[in-house]
């Protein structure tokens, strides 16, 4: 049975956490913190902080929030979004993350796969993903939060990182993301079944049913999500006792 | 009093979440990498991710080892975490074979890239497992420790202790029993993240901090 992990996705733009549909149209929900903080205590594996601005705007504003998080949060923080140098990473994960996801500046230039996953090992090392359904079963790497096409076919970009270093793949699915209507499984499974590597699905969890589907169906090595958790549509307990009931090997409870 | 747990900067690692972790069970540590203030620690923690070969030369590189040596002989609770727990042991074949401390026999291997049902399965392994304790072995360190904890492990190589008296603990990936704890007297070494491994992990510093 599959060993899953949980993530709770948080999107931040400025000192808020926030939610769009397909990463846009955005809604202000409140302090990251304080979301942070319930998650943890309700047993979350893993927070993977979003700045959903700082490409557009070339800078990082998630080291402070980071920072505070990490004095009461004690399980993994992955940081994605504007991340650009070893300077950007070394400054993370002096702040408390453990992990930083990479996308923008991967795409522009390649090489820094390789020298994030020298300095800090591969485990640190995540390629972000914005793919876009372009054909039947074809995707398309997306930068700035969806928005500028690269060119790239996901796959491939997913393969060729890894050959540069990358230890794991966010893969958020932008035609999905914010919809509730479930994750892009076929998406899912091209990349996971064809990479070495953990792949953590992004993006459409609206039921617990969707979960299993990109379990069974996508192979997903971790599943974020958001939505479902910040509108309390769905709790962290039910989302663990449904992965349980469903016989997947992970963590039993916060203990 | 003066700091008496003292972790190790060497330039490898998530120290500030060690520190933190160790500040949520009440103890300021001090973040050192000065050969008097290993001497005169308590205790001593050895944190560290990425590569074996570069913690090592990083070590050799700041003269740490042979304080190391020296504080691990003098019988004080020593606790490496990941890549600092792989050193402990003998060598690693991690772009190597590659000299550690040689604190316990072993060698650090690759995880296998295949479960034990043939299939290929991820590396790194990444994610929470099970913590099984091995023959009581792991004494004070897994108190209070349940039979469903779990620890976060984020790792490509593990520890293979020469002798199975050394594994304290283990866990299972896809069928592959990997050493989660190691122990040899006062030395002990994590493979799993404590720090970032929850309430259960928080209980694992405690207790270390607890060790008499």
């Amino acid at each position: 049975m599959p060993n899953i992990r949980l993530i709770a996705r948080l999107d931040v733009k400025g000192p808020n956490l926030i939610k769009g549909i397909r990463l846009e149209g955005v809604r202000v929900l409140g302090d990251p913190g304080e979301f942070a903080r319930a998650y943890y205590e309700q047993g979350i594996d893993e927070l993977l902080y979003v700045d959903a601005v700082a490409s557009l705007y070339r800078r990082n504003n998630l080291v402070e929030i980071v920072r505070l998080a990490s004095e009461h949060v004690f399980v993994p923080m992955t940081v994605a979004g504007g991340v650009r140098s070893i300077g950007d990473v070394e400054e993370l994960l002096r702040a408390g993350a453990d992990k930083v996801a990479i996308n923008t500046a991967a795409v522009r230039r390649p090489a820094l796969i390789r020298e994030v996953a020298r300095r800090f090992g591969a485990q640190c090392m995540v390629l972000s993903i914005e793919a876009k359904r372009v054909a039947v079963d074809r995707w398309e790497a997306h930068v700035d939060a969806g928005r500028e096409p690269t060119g790239l076919e996901v796959l491939e970009w997913a393969k060729r990182a890894i050959d540069l270093g990358a230890g794991e793949i966010l893969l958020t699915s932008v035609d999905r993301e914010g919809t509730r209507s479930g994750f892009d499984c076929d998406l899912v499974r091209c990349v996971a079944t064809a990479v070495p590597v953990p792949v953590i699905a992004s993006g459409g969890m609206g039921l617990l049913e969707h979960l299993r589907e990109v379990v069974e169906r996508g192979r997903a090595d971790a599943v974020a999500f958001a939505d479902v958790l910040h509108y309390r549509r769905l709790s962290l307990g039910q989302i663990r006792s449904f992965a349980l009931d469903a016989g997947y090997c992970m963590r039993r409870h916060a203990a | 009093m003066p700091p008496d747990v003292v972790v190790l900067d060497y330039g490898m690692g998530n120290v500030g979440s060690v520190l933190r972790a160790l500040a949520a069970c009440g103890v300021a540590a001090e973040l050192s990498g000065e050969y008097e203030a290993i001497a005169s620690a308590g205790r001593l923690i050895l944190p560290g991710v990425g590569a074996f070969g570069d913690g090592m030369e990083e070590l050799g590189r700041r003269g740490l080892t042979g304080p190391i040596l020296a504080f691990a002989r003098s019988g004080r609770p020593f606790l490496g975490i990941c890549l600092g727990m792989q050193m402990m042991l003998s060598v690693s074949e991690e772009f190597g074979p590659v000299s550690g401390l040689g604190l316990i026999e072993g060698t650090v291997r690759a995880i296998p890239n295949r479960g034990s049902n043939g299939q290929p399965h991820k590396v790194p392994h990444v994610g929470w497992n099970r913590l099984v304790p091995c023959n009581g072995s792991a004494g004070a360190l897994l108190d209070g420790i349940g039979p469903d904890a779990a620890g976060y492990f984020v790792h490509s190589y593990s520890a293979v202790p020469d002798s199975p008296d050394h594994i304290a603990a283990d866990c299972d990936y896809d069928g592959c029993r990997i050493a989660a704890v190691i122990r040899s007297g006062a030395l002990y070494g994590c493979q799993f993240h404590p720090e970032k491994s929850g309430p259960t992990g928080l209980r694992i510093l405690h207790n270390f901090l607890s060790l008499g």
